[in-house]
């Protein structure tokens, strides 16, 4: 046996959050039996990466040099990959990705849709390497670019580079990076922080949080780099403690980062000392508002203050404070190390380089996408994302969140970039795209959204503490059936006094879900409200639990389906419900392929 | 650990680089063990450990040792293809361990085809 095994093989499998929770280290634990079974260890490895993106076809294992993706691996799949592909050289068809608009299989990782057609420079290293190794993110380039800032850099010329690059804020608000920067080194007040901001609570949204996972020490290299420019030794990461695995790597990557010295005092011999620690958040979505957030480190109650002072004058502890979001910071490695130039020359003019995406709700690959700005959301959602299952319509994408909008079917031409999902009433947010099917109901939704809102918001002002609380009585009795004419209206005037008087951006965007479906989705709120019906046969209230004859096809589905045996059917004749017994679960509908039952 | 300096930085990138050159999907040589059922019995297990030996001794960063299903021609097992960047793969048969180390020095090591034991050049045409 020789010193250092030269491995042949290498499988990478992905230990984000998403793949754990559907197994992945079972089938860890299963391959690493079966090779030692074959005594194998020592010339095939595995390693555990961050968040792959194809979350919804996790556990997922690449096996290299080859590159053959196996999706939706099971422990008892371990004899089968050993067996065949590791010792005999054999890819296993049954285990390869199905395109499903052509149902072939796709061997090569490359190959298929879902990564050929993204673009990475935050998720640069997702995928192939080990989520843990601080030698594995140098080899990637790793701590190169704060090396290049310390050595041969001013901080206003990092600044400067930032500039160029275009670089805006990616936790949804969009300010210039470079200028919030130049900002707070104008203030000459000592000491300075710089806070990442991981505070992610948007529904359907996980981008922040597989980058910590996935890629921490990118992270902490920004941050670094930011502490430099703007003239700031101490760096904080607040990060929900709802994500215990992105803190545990966290973790692990600032204690790895201080025994090289690429954090803690005079770095790389430059005089220049940055540390970083980390602040555990409650939870709570309004401490991802920068003011609130700091108060939240302070140890206070978490509510946003009237600005100015900016955080740039008076921040945490009332000092100079710097706050970027987690993807933010982790554009800056690559930014330096290629230049300005070089970020700007991708995307739109407004909107440069590249942006995360968390696709979900209904679609075929829910996952993690990373794609230049000013790509279409047509492209992301039909190309990327694979389109909408089970033949179902396209019907609205909810982006950015409870303080976003939807952008309806006949709209998905829309290029992805700030200015543009503004035009359309959506917000960029920080990146959670909830796709809707026409099996979604708007008003709910909207329901949906401003519940959230109520929940968050955090009393201080009143249009958002009792606005919204308004608006969601309204709602409510919108979808249970006493609607009345004039509703909408007042939706809208009451809405727009949310948006223009709140004191923060939670209240300042929390009547947008409510607005921007009234304004593509008008019809349906007068359906509910005038003909007490759900079109999309959501709203319990609103559904007549009839079946329609004409439309009946006998095959008795939904009595079979039926959890309260409320629907009688004989072979050869159309279904009926009962509804003395009927509990409006709604199964029926679901269950039944012709449209039937209104 | 000990603090580092720029210059470690690079030191480490190039070291970690070799064990993920696995990864990288670009290299200069790539051996192909033919490891079927037949070539398993015939003794391709001994031949890839010796090439993995080898390999790992030398700390060779650039090549790629891989396996690959019966290739057809069970009765001259071992087999191996040894395909340098840029040329033709070479087949080679009936290896045992002192072959496939001349192989490894002449060939891939040194770009000269070992024509002793070498069955073709080519790859086999792939029907459409």
């Amino acid at each position: 046996m020789c010193a250092s095994p030269f491995y042949r093989m290498q499988l990478m499998m992905c230990a984000g959050t998403g793949c754990i929770a559907s197994g992945s280290l079972d089938v860890r634990d299963a391959l690493e039996r079966e090779l030692q079974k074959r005594n194998l260890q020592d010339e095939v490895q595995i390693i555990m990466t961050g968040c792959n993106g194809f979350c919804a076809m996790g556990p997922l294992v690449v096996v290299y040099p080859d590159g053959i993706f196996y999706n939706q691996v099971k422990p008892e799949h371990a004899p089968l990959i050993v067996e065949e592909h590791v010792l005999k050289g054999r890819v296993v068809q049954d285990l390869l990705f199905k395109e499903e608009a052509t149902k072939t299989r796709v061997p090569l990782m490359k190959d298929i849709g879902f990564f050929g057609l993204q673009r990475l420079i935050v998720l640069r290293n997702r995928g192939l390497i080990d989520a843990e190794s601080i030698d594995e993110y140098i080899a990637r380039d790793g701590y190169a670019a704060l090396a290049k800032c310390l050595q041969e850099m001013t901080p206003e010329q990092v600044i400067e580079e930032v500039k160029k690059a275009g670089l805006r804020g990616r936790g949804g608000g969009g300010f210039p990076t470079g200028l919030k920067w130049e900002e707070c080194r104008r203030y000459d007040s000592f000491p300075k922080f710089t806070i990442c901001n991981g505070d992610e609570g948007d529904p359907g949204a996980f981008m922040d949080r597989s980058v910590m996972e996935g890629d921490p020490h990118s992270v902490l290299e920004g941050m670094a780099i930011s502490g430099y420019a703007i003239g700031a030794n101490q760096g904080y990461i607040y990060v929900r403690a709802e994500y215990p695995l992105a803190i545990q790597r966290l973790e692990k990557a600032i204690h790895d980062a201080r025994e090289y010295g690429v954090l803690g005092k005079n770095i790389f011999n430059s005089g220049f000392d940055f540390d970083i620690g980390i602040a555990p958040g409650a939870g709570a979505f309004v401490c991802g508002e920068s003011t609130a957030l700091m108060y939240s480190i302070e140890g206070k109650r978490g509510m946003p203050r009237i600005k100015p002072p900016r955080s740039a004058e008076a921040g945490l502890w009332n000092q100079p404070t710097n706050l970027n979001n987690v993807e933010t910071f982790a554009n800056l490695n690559p930014i330096i190390l290629n230049g300005g130039d070089w970020f700007a020359s991708i995307g739109t003019e407004g909107s440069k380089g590249t942006k995360v995406f968390a696709l979900t709700g209904a679609i075929n690959n829910v996952g993690l996408v990373e794609v230049p700005m000013g790509t279409s959301l047509k492209t992301l959602i039909f190309d990327i994302g694979g389109g909408i299952p089970k033949k179902r319509k396209f019907k609205a994408a909810q982006i950015g969140g409870p303080s976003g909008g939807c952008i309806p079917n006949g709209m998905e031409d829309v290029e992805i970039d700030y200015e543009s999902l503004q035009g359309v009433g959506a917000m960029m947010g920080s990146g959670g795209v909830v796709v809707m099917d026409d099996m979604t109901c708007m008003v709910d939704t909207a329901k949906f959204f401003t519940n959230f809102s109520v929940d968050e918001s955090c009393g201080k002002c009143t249009p958002c503490r009792e606005g919204l609380k308004a608006m969601y009585d309204k709602l409510t009795d919108i979808c249970e059936g006493r609607g009345q004419e004039g509703d909408v209206e007042f939706l809208i005037e009451l809405g727009n006094h949310v948006n223009n008087t709140s004191h923060c951006g939670l209240g300042k965007s929390a009547a947008n879900p409510v607005l921007s479906t009234i304004r593509y989705f008008r019809d349906e709120y007068d359906a509910h409200i005038r003909d007490k019906h759900c079109p999309a046969l959501v709203c319990p209230e609103l559904i007549d639990f009839e079946v329609m004859a004409d439309k009946c096809k006998m095959c008795g589905a939904c009595f079979k389906a039926c959890p309260s045996n409320a629907i009688v059917w004989e072979k050869k004749k159309v279904a009926w419900i009962d509804r003395e017994k009927c509990t409006k679960c709604r199964t029926c509908i679901q269950t039944c392929k012709f449209g039937a039952i209104r | 650990m000990p603090k580092i300096s720029i210059e470690d930085l690079r030191k480490i990138k190039e070291q970690q680089l070799n064990k993920m050159s696995v990864r990288a999907g670009h290299h200069r040589a790539k051996i192909t063990v033919h490891m079927g059922t037949c070539g398993i019995a015939a003794g391709a297990r001994e031949i890839m450990t010796l090439f993995r030996d080898i390999i790992g001794e030398k700390d060779i960063a650039d090549i790629i040792l891989t396996n690959s299903g019966c290739a057809g021609l069970c009765a001259k097992e071992p087999m191996i293809t040894v395909e340098l960047e840029g040329s033709a793969p070479v087949k080679y048969v009936l290896l045992d361990k002192t072959k496939a180390k001349r192989i490894f020095d002449e060939h891939v090591m040194e770009g000269k085809v070992v024509e002793d034991y070498a069955l073709a050049i080519g790859s086999e045409t792939m029907a459409t």
